[in-house]
């Protein structure tokens, strides 16, 4: 079976609003470099500066060497691979059910979304049925999980400009977001709750009503964050007309996401390409046109809204699916119910072929991409028809979106750098992988 | 009457006393973030678990105003390098808590790449398990090694050399 992953470069793209700038504005060939002009190169006064990788508003390990010509940033060259972990490599050593644990660790923001798309990349190879339920709650905690990226991004990039009791507000929130991740399945962070074939677990009793306490909570807090930012002069002179990048080198680089959106470039996976039931739930897409920080900044505060309303509106779904089934009836992918286990012979042979040997996967190339907190995160994955995966290889929406950070650098000042870099929100996990 | 007794009835105490006791009372962190442990050691700062309570709330940029390292994450052989630089920027008395499975033995990621144990580079004082920690497990480092300062357990590079 070949899947080969759809062509798009065909595709003509809706555009909204006028051109933000005239021509292309990308630096060099290699868009991360960001060349000293050559009247200046020869001068004493090109300062070259270190910028991290520890350094405290670059979002983790990121390392920038930038020339300064007094205040203005001329040269800019990113370093990365301080947080190479080796995932896809590792990934291809473990068996199908045991490197799902992996890809949570490399966006470790928005970390549902990318357990989702390996687990939809198993199933999409073993032609695998899921259960509606399990695709409705797979819903629900992707978009808890876009919240929970977008309360940590406003709350980091806010306090590198200054606004330091975002942090607070934002991290009081993104625990409320934990507490329910904890909830249904155990753990805060990095909770493996998607299994191929559905979900690991049932969801508990207790997880309906605090679900919708935190929906009707929620609102009302990014109210307040709004409040605090989005009229605030400070934040409107930090962030207006900084790091503008236009709807085509968005596109000519390869962006997608909110930094995309915020260009003016109406394009959402989950709109356009819909996965799981996304065609099934009313949302809009926030699109804003002048591609600059605040819009980067806007475009990820409606989206917590908006993520708010899809989460409200899976939960009227689930609630008339009590007692369903939460994962696929294939015993020989799908651990068989503990229970059973005390009492049939086959069901413990299937428990132990799937834990030590672990499932095969049809021979098979298979292309799977979900609309993450950052962007498009695709999937892409070889079987060979064993037990383990042959490769795997991800597009990180993160990487793409470094690649633009030379281009937003047009006349900016060494201050803006902090506000810019912040604004693409790079996870350095997700870019070194 | 015991020695302990005597002191706080007295309010007498050694120097040295007085010294670890302030020591655990302001011990600032460096602000050293590497990758998913690095969230919820953030969150020991947020409103619920209120780091400064234990008065280091002091997140420092620089390692040299910094007393304690938390290693949050995983360390990659490119960024041993400079985390051994920051380590060696920091005044002494210094401490290190290996935050994760990562930061302590490479946790799952047993490759080309990560370092298996930050223990490796810099003498680690409290190894914190769990991938990752909840907040009240890195909390609960930190008042370990509030105690061992207390107990006048020196920190760890006066006892021992880093594993080569």
């Amino acid at each position: 079976m070949t899947i080969a992953p759809e062509r798009r470069a065909t595709r003509t793209w809706p555009i909204v609003g006028p051109p933000i700038y005239e021509g292309s504005r990308i630096p060099a060939n290699i868009p991360t470099i960001l060349e000293v002009p050559r009247e200046l190169a020869n001068l004493d006064d090109i300062l070259p500066v270190n910028f991290g990788p520890n350094h405290p508003s670059t979002h983790g390990v990121l390392r920038l060497v930038v020339d300064l010509d007094g205040e203005r940033v001329v040269g800019l060259r990113a370093v990365i691979g301080y947080l190479h972990t080796g995932f896809e490599k590792n990934m291809e050593q473990k068996t199908w059910w045991k490197a799902i644990t992996y890809p949570p660790r490399m966006d470790y923001l928005a970390f549902q979304l990318n357990e989702l798309a390996f687990v939809l990349a198993i199933e999409k190879l073993l032609a695998l049925e899921v259960p509606e339920k399990a695709t409705w709650m797979r819903q629900l905690m992707s978009e808890l999980s876009r919240i929970h990226s977008h309360l940590i991004w406003l709350g980091t990039a806010a306090l590198e400009i200054g606004a330091i009791s975002l942090l607070f507000y934002c991290f009081r929130d993104r625990d409320a977001v934990l507490d329910l991740f904890e909830l249904v399945g155990g753990q805060r962070m990095h909770t493996r709750y998607f299994q191929a074939g559905g979900l690991a677990e049932d969801i508990p009793d207790g997880f309906y009503p605090e679900a919708r306490t935190f929906c009707e909570y929620m609102p009302k807090a990014i109210d307040e964050y709004e409040a605090l930012l989005t009229r605030n002069p400070i934040w409107l002179e930090r962030t207006q007309g900084i790091g503008l990048l236009s709807a085509d080198d968005a596109i000519a680089l390869g962006q997608s996401g909110p930094v995309l959106r915020a260009s003016g470039v109406d394009w959402d996976l989950r709109r356009d390409e819909p996965y799981l039931a996304y065609d099934q739930v009313d949302f809009r897409v926030p699109v804003y046109e002048n591609g600059d920080v605040y819009d980067r900044y806007r475009v990820r505060v409606d989206e917590m809204r908006e993520s708010v309303r899809i989460v409200e509106q899976c939960l009227n779904r689930l609630d008339r699916m009590n007692g369903k089934p939460w994962i696929a009836d294939d015993r020989k992918v799908v651990l068989p119910p503990r229970e059973e286990l005390h009492t049939s012979m086959e069901s413990l042979i299937h428990h132990f072929k799937i834990v030590t040997e672990g499932y095969r996967v049809p021979e098979g190339e298979v292309y799977v991409c979900v609309e993450s907190a950052r962007g498009e995160f695709g999937c892409y994955v070889v079987s060979d028809g064993g037990p383990k995966p042959w490769r795997v290889k991800f597009r990180a929406p993160s990487f793409v979106a470094l690649e633009a950070t030379a281009t937003c650098m047009h006349e900016a000042l060494v201050a803006d750098l902090i506000a810019i870099v912040g604004s693409l929100d790079t996870v350095m996990g997700e870019v070194d992988r | 009457m015991s020695a302990d007794e005597l002191e706080q009835y007295l309010g007498i105490t050694t120097l040295m006393r007085a010294v670890a006791w302030a020591q655990t009372k302001s011990m600032w962190p460096d602000q050293f973030g590497l990758s998913c442990c690095a969230m919820e050691m953030i969150a020991i700062v947020g409103p619920r678990y209120d780091i400064a309570r234990f008065g280091m709330e002091a997140f420092r940029a620089s390692p040299r105003q910094a007393d304690l390292l938390i290693v949050s994450g995983r360390v990659a052989h490119k960024m041993a390098a400079p985390l051994r630089q920051i380590y060696d920027q920091m005044l002494e008395p210094k401490w290190v808590i290996a935050m994760g499975a990562c930061a302590s033995s490479g946790g799952m990621f047993n490759n080309y790449t990560v370092l298996q144990g930050v223990d490796k580079i810099v003498p680690v004082d409290v190894y914190v398990p769990f991938c990752p920690p909840r907040p009240e497990a890195l909390m609960e480092g930190i008042i370990r090694l509030h105690e061992a300062v207390q107990a006048g357990i020196p920190p760890a590079y006066e006892r021992r050399a880093v594993a080569t």
